[in-house]
């Protein structure tokens, strides 16, 4: 193992996971500086695939970081590089929301969290309208995109149903 | 007011072990194809009642407050709700076991093979569903609040400085966010 190459990918991570606010997604263009330009562990076109990959995957987006390790070192960039990522926005989030509840001004936490709802909602619905418009190009996958938000928003069904169809039939060569 | 005017915001006092949360979670990070968000809700909302609606909005903004993927500190805030530290540890070990090790076979199926023809197919459509599974949620956990115009102004303002003009979500959450909870705080005086 090359331990200069791990300890490289820790110290870059772990800055970035305490400037993550917003998550992963927020932080890409940083990784891709890093992966690409700063420390050349992959090409422009790797990171693109490798981005794609890790949001295909099932789990949360910030297991980019685990593949950019992955191809830096292997197994154990992986596994240095995830918990760099994970591990110091994890503690402060434990501490702070910790305190959160413990406080007792309910009054206060009541509008704190009215006020940051709202915030909430217009992002969501920014990221729904922005992967709408990256996914549909034709019309089988705006029948993908309009068949699982009708059985997610109307019905009690797993919509994992849809990602194993929208699988298979790109399997078979429809897509 | 009613006799019990908070019923909305409280979701009934579930018995919640550290078991419960490992494993719960660990469904979550299975299924979230095309991000968590929308399998997280669905599991602690609507299948295991966890949390109400409007808790899980409440708890969500405050996690996108801070630093790190907003699923992960999530799991971290319900896991020490229920079960304090052992609970933080085993909600977050629970949702990233399964996916880093799903995400590191592909990875070495990708460094092995490439990106071949099928595979773009297969994430081509996936990304649709995707798509559609984020709408879906964007209008349930826009639904609580649908006859707040208070709410409506500051989401279509953070959904417009995103979409329209571009800008980092960093800068979104702390611009609006102060604004927003003035907003309401004036409102509630």
């Amino acid at each position: 193992m090359k331990p200069d190459v791990l300890g490289t990918l820790i110290r870059h991570f772990v800055l970035l996971s305490l400037v993550a606010i917003g998550g992963a997604n927020a932080v890409v263009p940083e990784m891709h500086r890093v992966a690409v330009e700063l420390e050349h562990w992959m090409t422009d076109r790797q990171f693109a695939e490798l981005f794609a990959l890790a949001n295909a995957a099932p789990g949360p987006n910030v297991l980019m970081v685990s593949l950019i390790g992955f191809q830096a070192a292997g197994f154990m960039g992986a596994v240095a590089a995830t918990v760099a990522m994970c591990a110091p926005s994890c503690v402060l989030t434990y501490f702070a929301v910790r305190r959160w509840e413990r406080s007792r001004n309910e009054r206060v936490k009541r509008i704190v969290q009215r006020g940051l709802a709202p915030v909430t909602i217009g992002l969501v619905a920014a990221s729904a309208y922005l992967l709408t418009r990256a996914a549909i190009h034709d019309w089988l996958g705006a029948v993908l995109t309009a068949g699982t938000f009708a059985l997610m928003a109307m019905t009690k069904y797993n919509p994992l149903w849809i990602f194993g169809l929208a699988t298979a039939l790109g399997l078979v060569g429809i897509s | 007011m009613t006799s019990a005017p908070m019923t909305d915001d409280q979701s009934a006092a579930a018995k919640v072990s550290a078991r419960d949360l490992f494993l719960g979670f660990l469904t979550v990070g299975v299924q979230g194809f095309g991000g968590v968000l929308p399998w997280a809700r669905r599991m602690i909302v609507e299948e295991r009642h966890w949390l109400s609606e409007v808790e899980f909005t409440d708890l969500l903004s405050l996690c996108q407050l801070l630093p790190g993927p907003n699923i992960v500190n999530l799991s971290i805030a319900l896991g020490n709700r229920f079960a304090g530290p052992l609970g933080s540890l085993a909600a977050v070990t629970g949702l990233l076991a399964a996916p880093f090790a799903i995400v590191l076979a592909l990875g070495m199926l990708y460094a092995a093979y490439g990106n071949s023809a099928a595979l773009g197919g297969v994430f081509r459509n996936l990304g649709a569903a995707a798509a559609g599974l984020v709408l879906a949620t964007a209008w349930k956990v826009a639904k609580p609040y649908i006859k707040r115009p208070e709410a409506i102004v500051v989401a279509a303002i953070a959904f417009v400085a995103v979409v329209g003009f571009g800008w980092p979500l960093v800068y979104v959450v702390l611009a609006l966010a102060p604004i927003s909870i003035a907003w309401v705080w004036r409102l509630a005086r």
